[in-house]
């Protein structure tokens, strides 16, 4: 059967793609971001995951206004990356696992979640960003993926507490799949940032501090709040913390953090890190 | 509900229901630069590619005074508008300085000291 290995979550940025291709880890503003990535490659190296659940948030790549999903998931063979209009270098494309994603759809429409099947599907930075954080330097992926897209572009957006029983579905179903593979559940986004309105450059330090230190063992703490309340503590854009309530909750039992770190800024965003794992004494 | 909580949260605008149906030929506009060759063709002739999509008087005005605060009130998406913004070699530092009304520098100072 299938096992969920652990979560793993992280900010995405489009200047981190850029930062990546001119080969800038070691630039004294990128240092202290890129430091941060190191324990949780070599967990992962360590574990050796065969696919990875990846809930994220697109930004006007693959879906526009015209027909906008809650909750849409991939079922190709290949994702591509593209031009998304902001001038990051495109990545090599990633290889699906068609049967574990009509698994997955099975699942969660059996447990009453409609989501969008997506047979094809172009992956933005969001879904790109971890793979080349946590894989770095690779000419080819050493996993497989499913992409989970969660809507944020479009309010209403689905619940903090919907997504975490999102998240907890998608545990179900990978630990009720026959095959014997090792899956790692990333959640790509956030923490605190706010890129509109007079509010824009918007952080809250205290927030994302909570959000981290609650996750692991209270990861119900931020679906106590409405989608509003959550936007007012994280900003507009901060609201993809729901991707990291959605893969935390993948994981059942007690679960220990394994790794975590935080920096602040990253262009306009305060960037966070965790490595979450079901503990096993 | 959407005014509510539109107005609940100060300098911020949800995207709901409202701002989408306002904003959509503006949105989609920006959508289409995902296309370099769309790009390209916006700054060869950028009357006539807005006229194209069919952007409000509100909004082609936005545009060409590249006033990031008016097009979000014409129901502009940041995620969108951002495509729009690239072309003009503007970054979301640039974005937020314009829209907080401050220099590129102090807006990343403002950044940094959020950190310490």
């Amino acid at each position: 059967m299938a096992k969920v290995i652990g979560a793993i979550t992280t900010s995405h940025v489009p200047a981190i793609g850029a930062a990546i291709a001119r080969e800038l880890r070691e630039d004294p503003y990128w240092k202290p971001f890129f430091a941060g990535y190191p324990p949780a490659q070599r967990w992962l190296a360590a574990r050796r995951p065969d696919v990875a659940v990846i809930f994220y948030n697109d930004h006007g790549l693959n879906f526009f206004l015209d027909k906008m999903p809650t909750f849409a998931i991939g079922a190709a063979p290949e994702y591509r990356n593209a031009d998304e209009g902001w001038g990051i270098p495109t990545v090599p494309p990633v290889a699906g696992d068609q049967r574990l994603s009509w698994h997955l759809i099975e699942r969660l429409v059996d447990e009453e979640f409609d989501v969008t099947t997506c047979q094809e599907l172009l992956i933005d930075h969001a879904c790109t960003m971890p793979l080349a954080l946590l894989w770095p330097g690779r000419d080819a992926w050493p996993v497989r993926i499913v992409p989970i897209c969660i809507n944020t572009v479009q309010h209403p957006l689905p619940s903090a507490a919907r997504c975490f029983k999102l998240g907890q579905a998608v545990g179900r179903a990978i630990r009720g799949y026959d095959e014997d593979l090792r899956v790692v559940v990333l959640g790509s986004g956030g923490l605190s940032h706010q890129l509109d309105g007079e509010r824009a450059g918007f952080i809250n330090r205290a927030f994302d501090l909570e959000f981290m230190q609650t996750l692991p063992g209270d990861p119900r703490w931020a679906t106590r709040h409405s989608i509003p309340e959550l936007v007012e503590h994280a900003g507009t854009q901060g609201i993809e913390l729901l991707m990291w309530i959605a893969a935390r909750a993948a994981l059942e039992g007690e679960v220990r953090t394994v790794h975590s770190h935080y920096h602040i800024p990253i262009s306009n965003t305060a960037a966070g890190l965790m490595v979450m794992e079901t503990f096993s004494p | 509900m959407s005014a509510r909580s539109r107005q609940s949260i100060p300098g911020t605008t949800l995207f709901d229901g409202t701002q989408a149906i306002k904003g959509y030929a503006l949105n989609k506009m920006c959508y289409s630069f995902n296309s370099a060759a769309n790009r390209e063709e916006f700054k060869r002739a950028e009357d006539s590619y807005c006229r194209r999509y069919g952007l409000s008087e509100a909004q082609r005005d936005a545009v060409r005074r590249r006033n990031v605060l008016d097009m979000i009130a014409a129901g502009g998406n940041v995620y969108y508008l951002a495509k729009l913004a690239g072309i003009f070699g503007l970054d979301v530092q640039d974005l937020g300085a314009q829209q907080t009304g401050t220099t590129k520098e102090a807006f990343k100072a403002k950044l940094e000291a959020a950190g310490r």
